[in-house]
């Protein structure tokens, strides 16, 4: 059953940037595109454990603060080594102000 | 002592799994605390300073090779020599830094771009591309870490003999042409297989084949040209034209902290001229590079006045960083638990040393771990 879980307010994030969010123990990114579009992945980069909050944002793409791999934040798609398994992505939706994100199963 | 200290670098020995055991591998780095605001600016990527400079560099480059060229062509004079020499070293000793920031992806804007230049300066400096991206992927989890980082240019104690033969390419050619060999036969070495996944290994393999074939065909020419000028053109630059390869380099890390988790331990920030930081691409803002390798080398100025409060002050110059480097490193050849620390500057953030196998000595720990 889908669950949304409020993450934080839409004026948090910045027009093209990610903030972390952690819920259960579990770290997550949301990303603000350029556009005002909502996205959310894992918190954590596939290759290594580092968080993706710090690292660049840039044309639909994170880019991890420690090695450089690049993910397509709005697919999670793995974008080349180091990186090469996918991001886990999930449902987002804004209401009132609001970013939620899926978290079911 | 030799077969020792290989063993105790390998990263298929016994420090490997001891680096792992104690906590090292893949540790926590202390970074300076830079505002997200303007960690952000100085992240973001532009095409124009790294098109700007690649345009001057390949000028250069193809400048020298035309002018050295035609003087020994066609009017057989020693003037050629100079000309070639500058050809050389921008081929021979730049492409390192190339080769590195385009591995880096930070830069260039335009992927493709970045891409291009960094399979053309893997080949000038005669590097796999896919397995060093892998090794400095590795360099920079475990920078100078016993056992687990494969890019450790000067061991404790050093080995002499292959860096002053190194600065003309002695070992690192012949050992590049094996690699590159055996890569052809699709093998890899036990070491590079404790970082390229299997996935990545078929690139090596063809890439090995490209690189051989280009080698063949130039050593054809000067064949049936019965000229050494191919030679001296590709692949020989790698040799007679190295030595500022390992002058910049050896400036990074040699003679600092092994087994830390503070890059401000283990790394150097040597100021240099205008000239030499163009020829090394702000390399030389080196822990600002290990402590955010994400901005690109344009930015690294700015980056160092950002967090340089937390540093230890930088080298003024090259020959200051070596005044340092050189007693250190012969220092070693008899004591290998000395390394230069450095002091920081009041107020900065204590060095993270979260346990005492942090504290630079790189006692081994593959026999603490026995004992």
């Amino acid at each position: 059953m889908t669950q949304w879980i409020a993450a934080c307010a839409a004026d948090d994030i910045d027009p093209e940037d990610v903030i972390p969010f952690t819920h259960g123990g579990q770290d997550y990114a949301i990303y603000r595109s350029p556009d005002d579009v909502y996205y959310a992945t894992d918190g954590h980069c596939t290759h290594e454990k580092t968080l993706l909050c710090d690292g660049l944002v840039m044309d639909g793409v994170i880019e991890c603060p420690k090695h450089n791999g690049r993910f397509d934040y709005t697919s999670g798609k793995a974008l080349g080594a180091p990186v090469l398994t996918d991001i886990r992505t999930y449902s987002v939706k804004v209401t009132d102000g609001t970013v939620y994100i899926s978290l079911g199963a | 002592m030799g077969r020792e200290r290989l063993e105790r670098y390998s990263l298929i020995g016994p420090e490997n799994q001891a680096a792992v055991a104690a906590g090292l591998a893949g540790g926590d780095w202390f970074r300076s605390a830079v505002p997200r605001k303007r960690m952000k600016e100085l992240m973001r990527r532009s095409d124009y300073p790294a098109i700007r400079d690649t345009v001057i560099w390949i000028g250069l480059i193809l400048g020298f090779a035309a002018l050295g060229s035609a003087l020994w062509l066609v009017w057989h004079s020693w003037w050629a020599v100079p000309f070639l020499l500058a050809y050389g070293i921008l081929y021979g000793s730049t492409s390192d830094s190339r080769w590195h920031e385009s591995g880096h992806g930070t830069a260039f804007k335009t992927r493709w771009i970045d891409e291009s230049l960094y399979q053309l300066a893997s080949f000038m400096i005669m590097r796999d591309p896919t397995t060093w991206r892998w090794s400095h992927t590795r360099h920079h989890t475990d920078t100078l870490v016993v056992g687990r980082d494969p890019e450790i240019a000067v061991m404790r104690p050093a080995r002499l003999a292959k860096l002053l033969a190194n600065l003309i390419g002695l070992v690192d050619v012949p050992v590049a042409f094996w690699l590159m060999l055996r890569h052809a036969g699709g093998r890899l070495t036990a070491e590079e297989a404790d970082y390229v996944p299997a996935s990545q290994r078929r690139k090596v393999y063809r890439t090995a084949r490209v690189h051989l074939a280009i080698y063949a065909l130039t050593i054809a020419a000067a064949i049936v040209f019965r000229s050494w000028l191919p030679v001296v053109l590709v692949g020989g630059p790698r040799l007679y034209g190295a030595c500022l390869f390992y002058v910049y380099g050896f400036t990074q890390h040699a003679g600092l902290g092994e087994n830390v988790l503070d890059h401000r331990l283990n790394t150097r920030t040597v100021k240099m001229c205008f000239v030499n930081r163009f020829l090394y691409w702000n390399m030389n803002y080196h822990v600002e590079h290990h402590m955010f390798p994400m901005v690109p080398y344009y930015r690294l100025p700015e980056l160092h006045e950002e967090i340089a409060r937390d540093c230890a002050p930088v080298y003024p110059s090259l020959w200051a960083a070596y005044k340092e480097i050189i007693p250190a490193i012969l220092r070693q050849l008899r004591d290998q638990e000395y390394y230069v620390r450095r002091e920081l500057l009041p107020g900065a953030a204590p060095f993270n040393e979260p346990a005492p196998i942090n504290d630079g000595r790189a006692l081994p720990l593959a026999t603490a771990t026995l004992a």
